[in-house]
């Protein structure tokens, strides 16, 4: 079976609270924080973009995958609803950078939040036919909310990347299901620059329909329930809704716990359920089963049941840890400095 | 005029009702209301709806229900007076069996209001106040209701609590009311710390915006009995207008509209106010509740706030009113509401109020107050045990 050989995080250092947004545009913090379990989210300064997040991740990647040559990659899928380019794939600069250029094939993937899952899914499926030794997942995002809109609270940025392969793993992938169904709840046409979402509609109907949808399919293709898993992870829009989803399967606050990063980091979009896993794989031990679903407008759910192997005490340490990126060095900005760091600012030339 | 009686009443689910769309609630509501009823046809329907083309685009609102309720080719009509739609659908449904234009009629309102974005619905919403002098220059619901709370504050030292009491109340009513969009209690100091929408009214003081439908077969005595079950009366009927604009009131803390068709529907029914024993209210902010109490005369002007907070209108008070849930815990679909009012005298009037919120006073007589706007119309409906 194929799974994870190496794995790595990147995130912005910068971080901007809830109530520094809230002050500006007059809105009620305390609802954010209870409501929708935020309290403060990541910002990406200037110098950084899904591209240079997806280098870092994937350097991370590489450092714990040891012995793999990046020629041997022979696939480099990113997936992002925040590619810098319209035309022009993320993934080129990435493999360029990373050293696996240039027998190795290339796609940049978009399903809104769910793009870095299908990026593994589809690596993983490479793996599984045999055509290549490695294929590099990457799930990252600077994602946008409209300044004032519910979605500037969460709207955050971070990476995550993943070598998968069949020898050495870190983590088996046991089980894979894809879960789809046509529900418009939050997109962003062409030349529009800040999505838009339907509201109270993006919950019950999409984002827990879906979730639950894909989840209980998994569940019964592998025979398994809840309790079996050590830990599991699912999309992160803000902090309630994957703490509200999972005691809806079943599973406990306990089992969230390590991967659910929504309250300090925020909406990383394609980068949340992919960072989640990598700080769950970061606490966990070998034999432990993880639990991982996905979730993007429009709607789909891409759900994965996860082995650590006996791989992860040794590699586990070889580079830093996606809690201490979350927890350590960090720089709070205020909203004129993030407005700034985001391009919000006209000038007019 | 023949007497009008109520024999079966219906309503669909309420709440955030993704999967169902505005005629699929209706047909919900009136099938449960023809079934409760046991009639075999109807001659007539009205529906109240409030503004099935600025929420959905939708409009010929009569047509559609009668067609997708299987009835095409049954005399439709879409009544529209804002909040209180509902109201004056039951009332021309009252006026149809009492004139002898029709035997049987359905009576109902709908409402789908969350297929669009809350500032979407709040504009729809807004297109019950005065468009020209009161939305153009920014005012909204909340807005002005907010300033008919501190006028009424300022003059009689209603409070806070008192408000927020009222929104306690309902709830704890609604929580007994299986159709209820918000079947959950809250405290008053649970309303006190919920966000501020538009001083002094904090969420928790606001009726929610809604999908619902409801339906009441009326028909006349001979085929109420007839029909062999347990029915109810609409004994009277009053409808009043006022001034659109909140500006050219005499007085920002009342509502004359209420006083004004509470009086022409106890004339009708030939009661005094003393005569009723509780009532469904038009709460679509709590302070709606304190000032309908003291303009129908159940208290004097300033007394309805402390007699809420004494709980003289609860369940088990001395006037209790809106043992639905009213509008803010069972929800506002706005053409439904003053329906809906009349579903729970029914229910109460004949002893089946679900879940416990069942009066134990055996009420004889009930009211419902439906209202639009800030009360530029108002429709009250007398309802007694046959």
């Amino acid at each position: 079976m194929a799974g994870i050989v190496g794995y790595g995080a990147h995130l912005p250092r910068h971080r901007i609270k809830v109530e520094e947004i809230a002050k500006v545009w007059g809105a009620d913090a305390p609802s954010y924080k209870k409501g929708l379990m935020l309290r403060e989210k990541s910002v990406p300064p200037p110098d950084m973009d899904t591209i240079t997040l997806s280098v870092e991740a994937a350097r991370r990647a590489l450092i714990r995958a040891q012995n793999v040559d990046p020629k041997d990659i022979g696939a480099i899928y990113i997936g992002s609803e925040s590619h810098p380019y319209a035309v022009k794939p993320s993934g080129t600069t990435v493999a360029e950078a990373i050293g696996a250029t240039p027998d190795i094939h290339c796609a940049d993937f978009e399903f809104a939040c769910k793009a870095g899952s299908e990026a593994m899914f589809v690596a993983l499926s490479h793996i599984d036919s045999g055509a290549m030794p490695y294929a590099l997942a990457i799930a990252g995002d600077t994602s946008q909310g409209a300044p004032s809109d519910a979605l500037e609270f969460s709207a955050a940025a971070g990476a995550a990347a993943f070598i998968m392969g069949k020898e050495n793993l870190i983590a088996e992938c046991l089980y894979t299901h894809s879960w789809m169904n046509d529900v418009p709840d939050f997109w962003r046409r062409e030349h529009e620059f800040y999505p838009q979402h339907a509201g109270r509609f993006t919950g019950e109907p999409a984002y827990f329909r879906t979730t639950m949808g894909a989840s209980e399919a998994i569940l019964k293709k592998a025979g398994m329930k809840p309790s079996d898993f050590k830990y599991a992870i699912f999309h992160q829009p803000n902090g309630k809704f994957p703490q509200r989803v999972s005691r809806m399967l079943g599973f406990t606050q306990e089992q969230i716990d390590p991967g659910w990063l929504a309250p300090r980091l925020g909406n990383t979009y394609s980068g949340a359920s992919p960072i989640g896993l990598t700080a769950t794989l970061d606490v966990s031990e070998p034999g432990d089963l993880i639990f991982m679903c996905s979730y993007g407008s429009g709607a789909g759910s891409d759900a994965f049941v996860w082995k650590v192997t006996e791989r992860i005490n040794e590699v586990r340490d070889l580079t830093i840890r996606t809690h201490k990126l979350l927890d350590e060095n960090l720089t709070y900005v205020d909203y004129g400095t993030y407005a700034k760091f985001r391009r919000k600012i006209k000038k007019n030339y | 005029m023949r007497d009008v009686c109520c024999v079966g009443v219906g309503m669909s689910k309420w709440g955030e009702v993704w999967e169902r769309s505005l005629r699929q609630l209706f047909v919900d509501a009136a099938t449960a209301a023809i079934k409760d009823s046991g009639v075999d046809h109807l001659d007539s329907l009205h529906v109240g709806c409030m503004s099935g083309g600025m929420f959905i685009g939708q409009e010929h609102i009569g047509a559609l229900c009668a067609d997708y309720l299987g009835m095409r080719g049954l005399p439709a009509t879409h009544v529209e007076s804002a909040c209180a739609s509902g109201g004056i659908a039951v009332r021309q449904g009252y006026i149809e069996v009492a004139a002898g234009v029709a035997d049987i009629v359905m009576a109902a309102g709908v409402e789908k209001m969350t297929d669009c974005s809350g500032d979407d619905a709040t504009a729809a919403l807004a297109g019950a106040a005065d468009k020209e002098y009161e939305v153009f220059h920014g005012a909204t619901f909340p807005g002005l209701y907010a300033m008919m709370a501190h006028a009424h504050m300022h003059k009689y030292g209603t409070t806070p609590e008192m408000l927020a009491t009222v929104s306690s109340k309902n709830h704890e009513n609604g929580s007994m009311n299986p159709v209820a969009q918000y079947p959950f209690k809250v405290s008053v100091d649970q309303v006190l710390s919920s966000v501020m929408i538009a001083d002094p009214l904090h969420i928790l003081d606001c009726s929610p915006i809604t999908d619902g439908a409801s339906a009441i077969i009326l028909t006349t005595e001979e085929i109420a009995k007839k029909l062999g079950k347990p029915y109810t009366k609409i004994t009277g009927s009053g409808l009043a207008t006022d001034a659109i604009q909140l500006a050219d009131r005499t007085d920002l803390a009342s509502i004359p509209s209420a006083a004004l068709a509470l009086e022409r529907a106890l004339k009708m029914a030939g009661k005094k106010l003393s005569d009723i024993d509780f009532a469904e209210l038009h709460d679509c902010f709590t302070i709606a509740e304190i000032i309908i109490m003291e303009e129908i005369g159940l208290y004097e002007r300033g007394k309805a706030g402390p007699a809420v907070l004494a709980g003289e209108t609860r369940l088990d008070g001395k006037f209790p009113i809106n043992t639905s849930g009213g509008l803010k815990a069972k929800g506002h679909p706005v053409g439904a509401t003053g329906v809906a009012q009349m579903v729970e005298l029914h229910k109460q009037l004949l002893g089946l109020a679900e879940n416990g919120r069942q009066l134990k006073t055996s009420p004889k007589v009930g009211m419902a107050q439906n209202m639009g706007g800030t009360g530029a119309s108002s429709a009250v409906h007398i309802m007694e045990v046959a």
